[in-house]
């Protein structure tokens, strides 16, 4: 081999790998998106098609205005709430489809299964419809992202507002199940940090369907405030239940988790008056509007705060792959941690060690049907709770990977 | 005044829910009692045609403005009728095989439909108001009473009630109870067996309609209502004695009360309650408590 030739193979090759480089080093060229979420259970309309919906359109805006030089594929399916098919669909998409990320991932039990995998295939689990603190406490790894809520900011947030307001005296409604234990716990905690008092509990089989005996118990407690500790149908079924059976006028009710399109589903005149804690509304700036307005256009529903923190949460990691310049776990990680997220879901999101993503939280009062001028218009915002109080402080965490 | 601890108030309104319950469970257990009774087709299709029922009622009120009272009756028709369709073009075929094609060819349509509500109508559900004339309730001293509640029992009782004086009582019920002893010789005097049949289906078929007319004011309207349901009810056939008629209107309500005095002794095991009486019974009672062996 002569001198010359030499030299040219040994630039050819430094030309290849530098435009490797610009190309940037996105395996296979493709970010692939995996949406893994309940299409056809009890939480399809609080996530379901709407969450897939709004990670397409966090895609198509994201190629619109940041111009990739990698191409993106969105790929979704349903977990029927099951831990063990979302598992079996997570380690086909990281293992043979070249899934870069799972998202959304809602119910607590299909997130700490999909989070274990991601992290034993080295990908990333972006959550934003999971509930339960131990996501980023004792399960916490270094792979995962808690988007939206938990069920620490739900308790902070509604149960202190209605202690403080003076509803001095607790009972809880729990469901029966660990979702529903750790919501009573948090929120128990609160009220007694807040000058309150539990009075007692009463756990019902999940899912219920007729809680008025449930109900009747929490009357004859005699608290102030009966708390629900559950979610979906059986809050729904619950707050219709004590309307009727004339509880809510002399005792009030507070939902720990709920959602607008409960909201919706039961009516201003049944919830009016109501607290509740969300990450998000549509109609709290221009900006909400604006993209609130496009998702409607295509579901016909509102976006509930998962769905929005589904369309940031994508948008954000799309955005460290283009600023790592790769689709590796560690740096995109690195790189989502290492900027703010700005935009119309959250101002100066920062996610953490422990993996929470940090925003400012809202209390919301459910408006009576006089107040409310066009369709959709639910909620006063009472209170903005500032990212540094709506979150459990670091120093509590009991998550490894937080240094103290 | 307190018994076992418990304050006599509140048992009394724990009963007396649990008699509301009950006459749930005995509505939707006389339907699938009937058509098993009488087809012998297990009919896993009866809670998705429970929803059918709530759903018509929310659509004829919000959609056509067709207030409870009419939904009340033409609810029952419209999934009736559905129901003999069904009989008509899918059932009919199965009579002379096991009973587990019944079982999977219902359960089959119950998923089905339950999936085209479901993507109509999202998951969250619909409310139905309480009709006004039945809004409000009783202060009965030991507890309030709303008036739908106590409708619902009337209702259900009256309905229930009546249907067992039909079938056990006159003409029309001696045919069909002939019907399904011997159909060969019930035509051969004179009587149209294959018509019996499908109007029994479609009346069964028709209750399930009926009771979620019932429950639509109560509970949430929404796709999987009756599939939460169901099962429980299941449980009350086969403790009452698959088709007896009356049996599942006594186990329904009696279980209904049982389930209630649960919720207030130990509220964990309400929703398994149903299930361990049915272990016992059909250890101790094979045909179940009105069956014959």
């Amino acid at each position: 081999m002569t001198m010359k030739k030499a030299i040219s193979i040994a630039c050819t090759a430094a030309l290849a790998t530098l435009s490797a480089g610009a190309q940037a080093q996105v395996s296979g060229g493709v970010v692939k998106i995996g949406v893994l979420t309940d299409l056809s259970g009890t939480y399809s309309d609080l996530a379901g098609s709407g969450a897939v919906l709004a990670t397409k359109m966090a895609v198509e805006d994201f190629i619109a205005k940041e111009k990739p030089n990698f191409k993106i594929e969105v790929v979704s399916a349903d977990h029927q709430n099951k831990a063990d098919i979302a598992s079996n669909k997570a380690r086909e998409w990281f293992e043979r489809e070249g899934v870069d990320t799972a998202t959304e991932l809602v119910t607590t039990s299909v997130a700490l299964a999909v989070m274990k995998i991601a992290k034993e295939k080295d990908r990333i689990a972006l959550m934003s419809g999971p509930a339960s603190t131990p996501i980023t406490n004792e399960q916490c790894n270094d792979v995962t992202v808690h988007y939206t809520y938990d069920t620490y900011a739900l308790a902070n947030g509604t149960a202190k507002a209605v202690t403080k307001q003076g509803g001095k005296s607790w009972f809880f409604l729990t469901a029966d199940y660990a979702f529903g234990q750790a919501l009573e716990k948090d929120a128990s905690a609160v009220v007694s940090a807040n000058g309150g008092k539990v009075l007692g509990s009463v756990r019902h089989p999940f899912p219920g369907s007729d809680f008025s005996s449930f109900l009747l118990k929490a009357q004859s407690s005699g608290a102030q405030v009966i708390g629900l500790a559950n979610a979906g149908a059986d809050t729904t079924n619950a707050i219709k239940q004590a309307a009727e059976f004339g509880i809510t006028p002399t005792q009030s009710l507070a939902g720990l988790l709920m959602f607008i399109t409960d909201i919706h589903s039961l009516g201003l005149k049944t919830t009016q008056g109501m607290y509740l804690t969300e990450g998000f509304y549509w109609d709290l700036n221009d900006e909400t509007r604006a993209w609130s307005k496009r998702f409607f256009g295509v579901q016909k529903k509102m976006p509930t705060m998962v769905q929005a923190g589904q369309y940031s949460s994508v948008y954000h990691y799309l955005k460290a792959v283009k600023a790592a310049g790769t689709d590796d776990t560690k740096k995109v990680m690195a790189q989502m941690k290492k900027m703010p997220i700005n935009d119309f879901f959250a101002k100066n999101g920062q996610i953490r060690d422990d993996g929470r993503m940090v925003h400012d939280m809202y209390l919301m009062q459910v408006k009576k049907p006089a107040e409310s001028k066009y369709p959709w218009d639910y909620y006063n915002v009472r209170q903005v709770i500032p990212a540094a109080e709506a979150f459990q402080p670091l120093a509590q965490s009991r998550c490894p990977l937080v240094k103290k | 005044m307190e018994i076992f601890g418990v304050p006599s108030a509140l048992l009394g309104s724990q009963l007396l829910i649990g008699l509301i319950n009950g006459s749930f469970y005995a509505i939707l257990s006389l339907g699938l009692a009937i058509i098993f009774g009488l087809l012998n087709i297990i009919n896993f299709a009866h809670g998705a045609q429970y929803m059918m029922g709530a759903f018509i009622a929310w659509l004829a009120l919000t959609k056509f403005n067709v207030n409870y009272w009419v939904a009340l009756i033409a609810a029952p028709l419209l999934v009736g009728l559905f129901g003999v369709i069904l009989e008509r073009t899918m059932l009919r075929k199965l009579y002379k095989l096991d009973h587990l094609y019944g079982l999977l060819l219902t359960f089959g349509l119950a998923l089905i439909i339950e999936g085209v509500f479901r993507d109509q109508f999202g998951i969250s559900g619909e409310s139905y108001e309480v009709p006004d004339a039945l809004a409000g309730g009783i202060n009965l001293g030991f507890m309030f009473l709303p008036i739908y509640r106590a409708w619902v029992i009337v209702a259900s009782l009256t309905v229930c009630f009546g249907t067992w004086f039909m079938i056990e009582k006159t003409r029309l019920g001696a045919y069909l109870r002939a019907g399904t002893e011997n159909s060969q010789i019930v035509q051969a005097l004179g009587i149209n067996v294959p018509l019996l049949i499908t109007f029994t289906y479609g009346y069964g078929v028709a209750l399930a309609a009926f009771a979620g007319v019932l429950a639509a004011p109560v509970f949430q309207v929404n796709p999987l209502m009756g599939s939460n349901l169901i099962i429980v009810v299941f449980a009350v056939v086969v403790i009452g004695g698959m088709g007896s008629i009356l049996g599942s209107i006594v186990t329904g309500i009696g279980l209904g009360l049982i389930e209630g005095l649960t919720r207030v002794f130990y509220p964990e095991a309400s929703a398994v309650v149903v299930f361990v009486i049915m272990v016992i019974v059909l250890l101790v009672r094979p045909a179940g408590l009105f069956g014959k062996a």
